[in-house]
């Protein structure tokens, strides 16, 4: 293993990350979804790089995949959907810019202390990667949370994705990453062409969802 | 290993062939047939020896729980059959949603047993991630503004909890990686049980607690329990009885595998103390929670999360006693809460509401239904002769024997529940009927499903063969 192999994969982990940070105040949908784009590029670059440095063609297809749906076709869907609904307007994040930083870095923070220390007998790029992965998932939690949009909070849901990806490609070896992504990007394509956008938008005008939980289902 | 791939490979071949089919009632007919081919070998299987490959692993404590899948699954699918008679007479389905639904049915009968048969963390992590995605779709199914509201609440919450059982699975591999090289084996059950003793335990601990709480949100665990309400209450009622009578438990035996893990490896945490305190807050918060509840199917969803919050206890508790009482009561609340659910479901359908002040007087009206509910309540309520009065009652008595301090609040929950259960039956069961918008038609369908179920919870709270006991405290042990 050289000392290039090491960086640039560290890079490419960081430059993930790093996008998971800009996602967080993203005020409008479309630049959302531009950077959504970029980091699922800095993705499969990552798993590409994994499948040739370290020998493992099947990353590859985790690569290509990445490449095709992540970067290609949900955002272009997404963008038809919003501009077909009409609502590409704003996003207003529920927590303030400073605050929301504030928390992203005490999250990365905590998973490096989390991680880090119980994984002392692991490899220095498996260790680095999966405290770079854990941030990104819970840079995804966060941002699922702080947004009110359904579109917004699909992105969340895809970037917490993004980091168990990153993830299984940086443990070594790691087998079915192929079969698990693939499981993972159906259940995101099902719900996102297939139902959801289009009925609650049927049904409520709106994709704001602090309208659509005021349907309780019990007045009382 | 031929008859777990007929039990495993005829929900999927059924899902398939019930795409292709239009018309409903036939494929109502063909669904139960399916159901029943799948129950018949599971039953077979049960009569052979444990066995483990590389894809399917049979051993004494998954065999139980895909015996009872595979026969909920039938009396469920009977149960259905008369259901959406009703559905479609009203015009709330129509034969297109119910060619999806039947397919669909099946679909999440392959997920379920798939998961409980996988020798696999990934595979059984991709079949649990199947269920959510088979299950939010059918929860819409009706495609009203609540339905729909949750089914987006159940994919945001059961998604983040399989995004973090996937994180817990990849640190699991990566903690047997280094002991049993990369590859299939450092993921296969059976292979991590022979080696996990050398495993590096602070890697462990870390995965479990993602494990738990991620697929805990499965299991309807406080504070991750927002879905499960309202995918209850939302959804066909077939699909609340099989939510809360197989995939509560299915969740729970994905949690309880890791957990013989860690015991297995004997320098991790003891899991136990964190699955204590999952368990009671459930219990507590629910038994206060099921006050307030007007509407039927929510009032039992809460019930379940209660349920399972006292399973959790029990195996959190661990030991041989708490560990039978657990799985006992697993499987009688998995028979009874499905039980309730089809009684539930007639009752809906004879009175056109879910409002349970508007459902007054069912054993007046419909007396064999409402006497049927109401012995499904006492028996959820853990009064005896049913069986989940003996799992109740072994749970508390061994808690008090060992740590008294926990046997507190357990008996508290239990008791505020109860009293809850017995406040809503009789609003419920007794007073005089009203008329109501939908009167009081006539059940449509059989109550064979209800009967049967609750006489098996009878005949376990009376009398549990001995070998079937014996059997019993041979998981027990597994368990640790």
């Amino acid at each position: 293993m050289t000392d290039l192999g090491y960086d640039a994969a560290h890079m490419l982990g960081a430059v993930v990350l790093l996008m998971s940070f800009a996602l967080l105040y993203q005020r409008r949908l479309f630049s959302l979804l531009h950077v959504f784009t970029m980091q699922a590029l800095a993705l499969a670059a990552t798993a590409a790089w994994q499948a040739f440095s370290h020998d493992e063609p099947h990353l590859y297809i985790t690569a290509l995949l990445t490449l095709v749906l992540k970067a290609v076709v949900i955002p272009v869907a997404l963008h038809r959907i919003i501009l077909k609904m009409n609502i590409q307007r704003t996003i207003e994040p529920a927590l303030g810019i400073g605050l929301t930083m504030v928390a992203g870095v005490s999250l990365v923070t905590l998973s490096i202390l989390l991680v880090l220390p119980v994984t002392e007998d692991a490899t220095a790029l498996t260790r680095e990667n999966l405290a770079l992965s854990l941030s990104v998932v819970l840079l995804g939690l966060l941002m699922m949370i702080s947004r009110r949009n359904a579109v917004s909070q699909v992105v969340g849901f895809m970037s917490i994705e993004n980091g168990l990806i990153l993830a299984a490609v940086g443990v070594a070896g790691m087998p079915l990453v192929v079969e698990m992504s693939i499981a993972f990007s159906v259940m995101v394509a099902f719900i996102i062409f297939g139902i959801f956008l289009f009925h609650i938008r049927e049904r409520f005008d709106t994709l704001d969802m602090q309208k659509i939980e005021s349907f309780r289902g019990e007045s009382d | 290993m031929g008859a777990i791939t007929v039990i495993v490979a005829t929900p999927l071949l059924s899902a398939v062939i019930l795409a292709l089919v239009p018309d409903y009632r036939l494929a109502a007919k063909l669904n139960i047939l399916f159901s029943a081919i799948t129950l018949l070998a599971a039953f077979v299987q049960f009569g052979l020896e444990p066995s483990s490959g590389s894809l399917f692993v049979v051993d004494a404590f998954n065999i139980y729980l895909i015996a009872l899948t595979a026969f909920v699954g039938l009396t469920t699918s009977v149960f259905s059959a008369g259901y959406i008679g009703h559905e479609v007479a009203i015009r709330r389905l129509d034969a297109g949603k119910l060619r999806f639904y039947h397919a669909m049915y099946q679909a999440f009968m392959f997920t379920m047993l798939l998961a409980l048969s996988a020798n696999n963390l990934g595979v059984m992590w991709v079949a649990v991630e199947g269920a959510t995605l088979t299950t939010v779709l059918m929860v819409s199914l009706y495609r009203t503004a609540a339905s729909i509201e949750a089914a987006w609440k159940y994919f945001i919450l059961c998604g983040v909890g399989i995004a973090l059982a996937l994180f817990g699975t990849i640190l699991m591999y990566l903690a047997a990686q280094p002991v049993m090289g990369p590859g299939m084996a450092a993921m296969t059950w059976t292979e991590l049980m022979v080696h996990v003793a050398k495993v590096n335990p602070a890697i462990l601990n870390l995965a479990f607690v993602f494990l738990l709480v991620g697929y805990g949100t499965k299991v309807g665990l406080a504070p991750l329990h927002a879905w499960l309400p309202d995918a209850h209450a939302e959804g066909p009622t077939p699909i609340s009885a099989v939510l809360s009578g197989l995939l509560l438990n299915v969740a729970l035996y994905a949690v309880l595998r890791f957990k013989m893990l860690l015991a297995a490896n004997g320098a991790a945490i003891a899991p136990g103390p964190l699955m204590v305190a999952m368990g009671l807050a459930s219990l507590l918060l629910a038994g206060l929670m099921l006050y307030r509840r007007r509407d039927i199917k929510r009032f039992f969803a809460y019930s379940s999360i209660e349920h399972m919050g006292i399973i959790t206890f029990a195996f959190g508790m661990g030991g041989p006693l708490a560990n039978f009482a657990g799985l006992l009561h697993m499987a009688m609340h998995s028979l009874t809460k499905s039980a309730i659910f089809y009684a539930v479901g007639h009752a809906v359908q004879v009175k056109g509401t879910q409002r349970m002040e508007k459902i007054a007087g069912l054993t007046v009206s419909h007396p064999v239904l409402g006497w049927g509910l109401l012995v499904g309540v006492v028996a959820i309520a853990g009064l005896p002769p049913f069986g989940i009065f003996m799992s109740e009652f072994l749970l508390v008595t061994s808690t008090f024997a060992r740590e008294p301090l926990l046997a507190v609040p357990l008996a508290i929950g239990i008791l505020v529940a109860f009293g809850a259960l017995v406040l809503r039956v009789q609003q419920v069961c007794f007073g005089a009927p009203l008329g109501g918008a939908g009167g009081n038609a006539p059940i449509q369908g059989s109550l064979v499903p209800l009967f049967a179920h609750l006489a098996l919870v009878l005949v376990a709270g009376l009398w549990l063969p001995g070998p079937l006991v014996a059997w019993f405290q041979t998981v027990a042990a597994l368990l640790g």
